[in-house]
């Protein structure tokens, strides 16, 4: 199910002395189960754009097609399109309300109004997914879990939608690093075995870097940069300037080439940066 | 030198959610941070790090052991609002301790609070908006400001009680890069101009590198303490406890697995450096 | 959506009616309504109608501010005329079907209508030239002489300021979940008005539970920035009365005796 956002601009609050634009001229392909790191730093437009991605938000100007279809148009069936593609928000275990997390979990296939059995298989599979109990899932409440806990909960909430695209809007923020570890492996595993298109939205360039399959950069309100992590760390000067940085081990590749030894200057994770610096350690012994 | 807080055998207990079993937060602590200290306290969440910073402001008292800030027992009464302006506390999200509907009013509320004259008030408003870089956000609605500007505004707030001693309770974790980096130099700042004693509680390796001591936590208990360099080595302990290491230490750590002669402590991006380039 | 609605009308501004202290303001505003109501006949509006235009034209207030404001109360007006003119009793000048329209009935109508118009543009003026704080300050001095009686001056300004403080950031969050629950195919538009109800738990069960975690960090944030209440409290902005704010004393002594006056032509 492909995306395409085809030039859009959002002007926030038009007509009043707060206008501001959101977005400008913003276009991108985001193709069938891509792994997406979209990355910018609060206000560069990365949220507002993926509200427009879910139908949430509609463009000032430009279009957005799913699948092929405009849904910018007067009479797009909205609630299809956030069937298809899947939000969640940051912060989301704000949004639980039931008493139970099944209940919770089964909000979203109930306002699309399947019957029982298709619900409660979606809700089954929902929690799976996330690592969490069907059985205690029944009696328990999703306000006696930990926050980390509890955001699985919200994801499972979008999940038993059953979205082809999941939009996670930093599903990270405020976790420790354990936390942190584990969410994002469980949203590796949503792409890589449950076959979702995935955009990760973060400032961390750290947990990016190491999961998806291509990066997307925004700047005040349009797209920078896009390319595979390599690609887009290359570009480090641009990142600095608009104040995201880079890994350490890559600034660490970068700080070293310009004292002239020759190691690649793209590597990503501590594992590569180790593996570089013992081939240039290693060959300069034998020189 | 003088100290700022000490606990002796700090425990603190609370019941679980039946009321039935008691839980450990704190076990037996004991911790010495002296007069313009940097001290930063790291831990998963749960480690009871959290609890520990609300102890030094009196929100919390012992179950059992004691807490002095600056000679005060917090668990005396008369000691309370002494306490609570010797050492302010800095919370976690920035929405929730902001008072005030304009920057400067909020600022005031502390020695409002403290029946400071109004002359006096206006002055330390001033100074310290200055200090935190926020003097031209003075007039300003702090719901339009961003995440590391009401962090600042609130460090201000805290700073106009005229505390030795600040506690900072993950005063980043709500926060973009760009908002962290602010509020750490801002407490640097202060740590090192005005000699401010710093605790700051997080879970961010690399805001702890510059601390003159860090504290490592796991279940109500301290598990490491000393300099970052001393501290950050323990590679393993620190993963195992389910912690970052700043990435530099981690390279060094894995470089030496593999016979590679590189200092263990190394934390930065320059040391490693000039250790590879010999 | 949600956000495009703008609270606390306060235009900011630096002419004498701003500056005037909010106390002498909000007592100014009482005067005026009550003066509104002491006059009895057509003449005696005019010099209110000239204090209130001469007022709007020094605070430097568009007029097109001040219309706005009565915009939303335009439907009151009318229907309270209409009641007057139709339900008068008097002196019948025209007859539409069973409807008697009364000498009396119109002039009523008239009277309400002039007070009604006057009395929007009066509050708005206070509200656009006076900030939500200096407001709150206002009420908290005016009200203090009645703490010895047992009201809590302090703590319902403070109330204010918090409610002031927060309404901007509960109408993100609202925002914010409203679009997370239609994320998950809720729907807040359609329907009859029970199942409209029905519809917004899923939007006011997480607003309650958030509101109540703020309150409670709240409270925490302040016990320890050293809040007990209003005891011992100082101010950083003293309210001070000045020599404009004599005059605007004088201004509105004036225009109640020539209100009292306006009685006996």
């Amino acid at each position: 199910m492909p995306i395409k956002v085809d030039n859009i601009t959002y002007i926030y609050m038009k007509g009043t002395p707060f206008e501001s634009k959101a977005l400008d001229k913003v276009s991108l392909d985001i193709e069938d189960g891509e792994f997406i790191g979209l990355i910018g730093h609060t206000g560069s437009g990365k949220s507002t754009l993926v509200q427009h991605i879910n139908g949430l938000l509609k463009p000032t100007s430009g279009k957005i097609y799913i699948d092929g279809v405009d849904i910018t148009g007067k009479d797009v069936n909205l609630k299809a399109i956030r069937q298809k593609v899947g939000l969640v928000f940051q912060y989301p275990e704000h949004q639980l309300f039931e008493e139970t997390i099944y209940k919770d979990v089964a909000f979203g296939p109930k306002n699309l109004e399947f019957d029982e059995n298709t619900i409660d298989s979606r809700v089954r599979k929902a929690l799976k997914m996330v690592g969490l109990d069907y059985e205690e899932s029944k009696i328990k409440s999703p306000f006696d879990l930990s926050g980390g806990q509890r955001r699985r909960v919200a994801i499972a909430g979008v999940l038993a939608m059953d979205p082809k695209v999941l939009i996670l809007d930093e599903p990270t923020a405020g976790l420790d690093p354990k936390g942190r570890d584990s969410i994002l492996s469980e949203i590796k595993l949503l792409h890589d075995k449950y076959g979702k298109t995935i955009i990760l939205v973060s400032h961390s360039m750290e947990d990016v870097a190491k999961l998806v399959d291509r990066i997307i950069v925004m700047n005040e309100g349009k797209c920078v940069l896009t390319g595979t992590p390599r690609e887009v760390f290359k570009e480090a000067d641009t990142l600095i300037n608009i104040g995201l940085g880079i890994p350490q081990v890559t600034m660490l590749a970068r700080k070293l080439r310009q004292k002239g030894i020759n190691i690649r200057d793209d590597v990503l994770t501590v594992q590569e940066a180790k593996r570089e610096i013992i081939k240039y350690l290693r060959g300069k012994k034998h020189d | 030198m003088q100290k700022m807080i000490e606990t002796i055998d700090l425990t603190f207990k609370y019941k679980n959610e039946d009321g039935k079993e008691d839980l450990c937060a704190l076990n037996k602590i004991n911790l010495t941070i002296n007069k313009g200290e940097f001290v930063a306290i790291i831990g998963p969440n749960g480690s009871g790090k959290s609890t520990l910073a609300k102890h030094m402001n009196a929100l919390l008292l012992p179950s059992s052991g004691k807490m002095f800030v600056k000679g005060m027992d917090t668990a005396k009464e008369e000691n309370l609002w002494n306490i609570r302006q010797s050492a302010g506390m800095v919370f976690q999200n920035p929405d929730n301790q902001i008072v005030a509907t304009i920057v400067e009013e909020d600022v005031a509320f502390g020695p409002e609070n403290l029946g400071i004259p109004p002359k006096e008030i206006r002055k330390r408003v001033d100074d310290c908006l200055k200090a935190v870089n926020m003097e031209e956000f003075k007039k300003n609605a702090p719901h339009l400001l961003s995440g590391g500007q009401k962090q600042r505004v609130a460090i201000a707030g805290i700073l106009a009680m005229k505390p030795e001693c600040i506690i900072l309770d993950e005063p980043t974790a709500m926060l973009d890069p760009s908002g962290r980096r602010e509020v750490i130099d801002t407490i640097k700042k202060l740590n090192r101009e005005e000699g401010i004693t710093i605790v700051l509680i997080t879970h961010y390796m690399e805001e702890a590198v510059d601390a003159d001591r860090v504290i490592v936590m796991e279940n109500g208990n301290i598990v490491l303490s000393g300099t970052p360099k001393e501290v950050f080595q323990r590679v393993k302990e620190l993963k195992n406890i389910g912690l970052d290491v700043p990435q530099m230490t981690e390279l060094a750590y894995e470089l030496r697995k593999e016979g590679i002669d590189v200092a263990a402590d190394t934390l930065t991006i320059d040391e490693m450096v000039v250790q590879l380039c010999q | 959506m949600i956000k495009d609605i703008t609270i606390g009308q306060y235009l900011p501004g630096e002419s004498v009616v701003h500056k005037l202290d909010p106390r002498v303001k909000i007592m100014a505003s009482f005067v005026f309504i009550i003066d509104l109501f002491i006059i009895n006949n057509f003449l005696g509006y005019i010099p209110v109608f000239l204090f209130i235009a001469s007022a709007v034209i020094i605070s430097k207030i568009p007029f097109k501010y001040i219309f706005k404001g009565l915009k939303p109360i335009l439907a009151i007006i009318i229907i309270t005329a209409l009641i007057n003119i139709f339900l008068t009793t008097g002196t019948v000048i025209y007859s539409i079907g069973p409807l008697n329209i009364t000498r009396e009935g119109v002039k009523l109508a008239g009277f309400m209508v002039i007070r009604l118009i006057l009395l929007i543009v009066g509050t708005s003026l206070l509200t656009l030239t006076t900030s939500p704080i200096s407001l709150t300050d206002g009420i908290e001095s005016l009200l203090s002489p009645f703490k010895r009686i047992g009201v809590p001056a302090h703590e319902l300004a403070m109330m204010m300021t918090i409610a002031l403080r927060f309404i901007p950031t509960l109408i993100d969050e609202t925002d914010k979940i409203m679009k997370a629950q239609m994320a998950r195919g809720a729907d807040f538009e359609s329907g009859n008005l029970i199942k409209r109800a029905k519809n917004l738990v899923p939007l006011l069960v997480p607003l309650f539970i958030s509101s109540f975690r703020r309150a409670d960090e709240l409270a925490l944030a302040m016990e320890a920035r050293c809040y007990r209440g209003g005891v011992n409290r100082t101010r950083m902005k003293q309210l001070k009365v000045e020599r404009r704010d004599f005059a605007a004393i004088a201004v509105m002594v004036l225009l109640v005796a020539l209100s009292v006056l306006s009685r006996f032509i």
